[in-house]
Formats: C-alpha cells, structure tokens, sequence
C-alpha cells in the first residue's frame, strides 16, 4: 500500500492509498482522479496516461522498460521526468509519491 | 447511396466479428473505419504483440487475429470503406441515413458502432501558433511529396515516418529533423542513414528540441524550438512536418444524440442497443455494470447486436436460433456444399 499524490494541471491534489500491485494509472482510474486516460487500458500502446514525477522521486522508480520512451515521445510535451503511469507498479517503496498531470492528454 | 441492413463503424476485431454473426443469419452490412487498414487498435496499437486470451487461441498477434477473422468472414463478400469515418447519422422514417466524410451515403435500419476508443487521427503539434498553418505548411501526413521540391523543410519525431520522410525528401529539399531526445525508435538502418546525412551536412539534425512557436505572415516562414534548458534556435521553414503516431479520439460519435458516460456509450446487456432506437455499440466503445475491455466480450456484444438488428431489417419475419452446425440455411450462406 502507498499513498500516492496526484496533482492536476490546475494544481488540485489527490492523495490516495493504491494497492501494492497496481500501477499509478490504475490508483487513478479506479478513483476518478481526472487528468489521466489511459486510452489503451494500459498496455503501453498509446501515451494517454502521462505523468511528470517529481524529480528526487524520479531516479528511485523503477527503469523505463524498452518501448515506453517510444510511447512518451507521442505524449503531450514530454520532459525528462515524463512517465507513462500504466508502468509505474505500486509497492511498499513508493509511499509518498507525487505525480503531475500534464495539461492534456493528447 | 448505398442500402443495406446494417452499417458497422469500426473494422476492429469486434465489428468484423459482428459482421460475421451478421453473415450467419442472413443480414448483409458495409463496413466503415478510418483507418487504411482493417483490423482497429489489433493493427495499429499492437500488430506484433502476443495476445493471450482468445478463447481457444492460446497465443496469436493482432496481425494474425485480423487475418483470421477476416478469412472468418470472407464467405459473405462485405465491402469495406477504409479511409472514412462516419460524420452524421440522421433518423428517418425508421431508417438511419448515414453520411462519411468522402461523401458516402448509406440508408440501413441499423447501425452498429464498434469504434473502440474513437477514431485514429494524427497527434498535433502543442503549439497554439501551428493552428493556423494547419493543413497549408503544418502537416501530419504527405499526400504529394512535390510540394515540398527545393523548399526548406522540418520534421519533428523520432520513428519511422519521420526517419522515412527526412531520408527521402532530403534528395530535393532542405531538411531539418527535431527530435526531443537523442535515440530514435525508427528502424537501426534508417538511424544509421540519418547520422550519416547529418554528417555530410545534408539533413540539419536537432536532437533534444522541441518546437516552441511557428512564425510567419501569411505563409509560414520560421520556426523557433527550444531544448529542455530553455534555449532556442529559430530555423527556416517552408513547411513543418509531424509524426507523432495516431491518437484515438470519440469525434463526431460525441454529436449523434447518444447518451454518453465519459467515452464511452452506455448500453442494454440484452442487444447492446444504445439510447436510440437501430443503434448499437459493441466492443471497447460501449458500457454496462460489469463491462470488461476484452476481444472476448466484443464478440459476445457483436453475437447479441446481430439479433438485435434482425428484428428491424427483418420486421416480418420472425428470427430463429439456429447452430453453425447443423443448419442448411447457415451452411449455405457459408458457401459450402
């Protein structure tokens, strides 16, 4: 279980405790935390979950698997610190996350 | 104007499988998708990826499910319309006239939306200022590459249309490339070529840069892109070129009356019929208590929609359940002897 912060464009926080299991996307979808959307469910296959992480939060995620890099160069102006939150597992470790939505999805 | 008993929109695993229960009890249909290609997301999200969970399929790609559904469905001769998208569905006297953007009209007493999560267009540049170039000197595709002869040219992205595009039309005009980090997802043999025409001082390559403003009175004439530092570089253009991969967007689905939950339309579990009387959804597109996102769940939507089109294309005759394999009549309209 981890708390995780969700932060909207506009700057509205949702913090939720997700499951141990689940991805970030996943915390978001399930409490209709707006921002994400996750057009292919979480496959990798579109770029409609992303998120910036803050950047001392960042470098201790889990890597980027091969393709995901692909997918965010599709995203809505992706940064160094973009991640597609379908590929982000929760555990234990990552109580206390924060995550920005981008402006838009597309 | 074509008529017909139903018009499916969206020739992804769901609607093609639809079309085949249409098939079986006799119904004829045309099929509508916008993308170049039959087979949805199955094609363009995922041709090559394993999928596991086609009942009795242990494993197949996308590619392959589309083959086989489409050799399913081979024996009733459906045409497909690629390359159009349904615009505007109007209701009249128990018919529904459906319009397409390339100007195709179809009168059917059902239509059968199967269209995932919308329809595939280009993703667009972020840029308020590439608006109003959009379609003139902004572009996400190429339909005649001589336009761009002797002209100076940008494209952004880093995959293969943009890698093929660069390599190609650097032989007339003067190409710059952008792309917002330093790998390429392009083919290794294209990125090799790239690294060289960039050597030769051929192709301009700017790797981690994004656009930030396009400029120009009338016509467009500079674009600025900035890199993660905030610097930026003004570059020449005569025309800007995207390829950023395709986005699913509900489009003109949004504008035909239907009840709509988020993206998606709710629906009866006993005939998927939405709302509106002769519509349906099936598939990613529709939602009811319990909906899974599954190709499995599609077909089972697509099975049940087909009967319930029967009743209004067929409004004197009375629809009787029948097995693939024990009935004449099904045998026959699968052409087998």
């Amino acid at each position: 279980m981890a708390k995780i912060k969700y932060i909207e464009h506009s700057g509205k926080e949702h913090v939720v405790e997700v499951q141990n299991g689940l991805t970030v996307m996943e915390g978001a979808v399930q409490n209709d935390i707006p921002g994400i959307d996750a057009d292919c469910g979480g496959s990798m296959s579109c770029a409609t979950c992303h998120v910036y992480v803050k950047e001392d939060w960042y470098d201790k995620l889990p890597k980027k698997d091969m393709g995901e890099d692909d997918m965010l160069d599709q995203a809505y102006e992706p940064k160094t610190n973009s991640r597609l939150s379908c590929q982000i597992m929760i555990s234990d470790d990552l109580d206390g996350l924060s995550v920005f939505m981008p402006e838009k999805q597309i | 104007m074509i008529k017909t008993d139903v018009v499916i929109v969206g020739a992804g695993p769901t609607g093609l499988f639809c079309a085949h229960q249409l098939g079986i009890i006799g119904l004829k249909c045309e099929i509508v998708d916008n993308l170049d290609k039959i087979g949805g997301q199955c094609i363009e999200l995922y041709p090559d990826k394993p999928i596991y969970d086609i009942p009795a399929v242990p494993e197949c790609t996308g590619e392959e499910l589309t083959k086989n559904l489409l050799e399913q469905i081979k024996p009733f001769n459906f045409k497909f319309h690629l390359n159009d998208r349904v615009q505007e569905l109007k209701n009249e006297n128990d018919n529904w006239i459906v319009k397409t953007t390339n100007g195709k009209e179809f009168h059917a007493p059902n239509v059968v939306i199967a269209g995932g999560v919308g329809s595939f267009e280009p993703r667009k540049f972020p840029t308020k200022s590439a608006e109003k170039f959009d379609g003139t000197s902004v572009l996400y595709s190429i339909k005649d590459k001589s336009i761009f002869k002797n002209k100076s040219v940008a494209i952004f992205g880093g995959g293969d249309s943009a890698l093929d595009w660069a390599i190609e039309l650097s032989n007339t005009s003067k190409v710059s490339l952008i792309h917002r980090r330093d790998e390429f997802r392009g083919a290794p043999v294209s990125v090799k070529k790239i690294k060289e025409l960039s050597e030769k001082k051929i192709i301009n390559l700017f790797t981690k840069y994004s656009i930030k403003d396009v400029k120009g009175n009338g016509s467009l004439e500079e674009i600025e892109i900035k890199n993660e530092d905030g610097e930026s570089k003004i570059i020449k253009a005569d025309y800007v070129l995207g390829f950023f991969g395709l986005i699913m967007q509900l489009g003109p689905i949004a504008e035909w009356g239907l009840n709509l939950d988020k993206k998606t339309i709710p629906v009866n579990t006993e005939n998927f019929e939405t709302n509106k009387k002769g519509i349906f959804a099936i598939g990613d597109i529709c939602t009811y208590p319990g909906k899974l996102k599954l190709i499995l769940s599609g077909f089972h939507e697509g099975a049940l929609a087909a009967r319930g089109c029967f009743k209004y294309a067929r409004p004197n005759e009375k629809y009787r359940f029948e097995f693939t394999t024990a009935s004449n009549t099904i045998k026959d309209r699968l052409g087998l002897k």
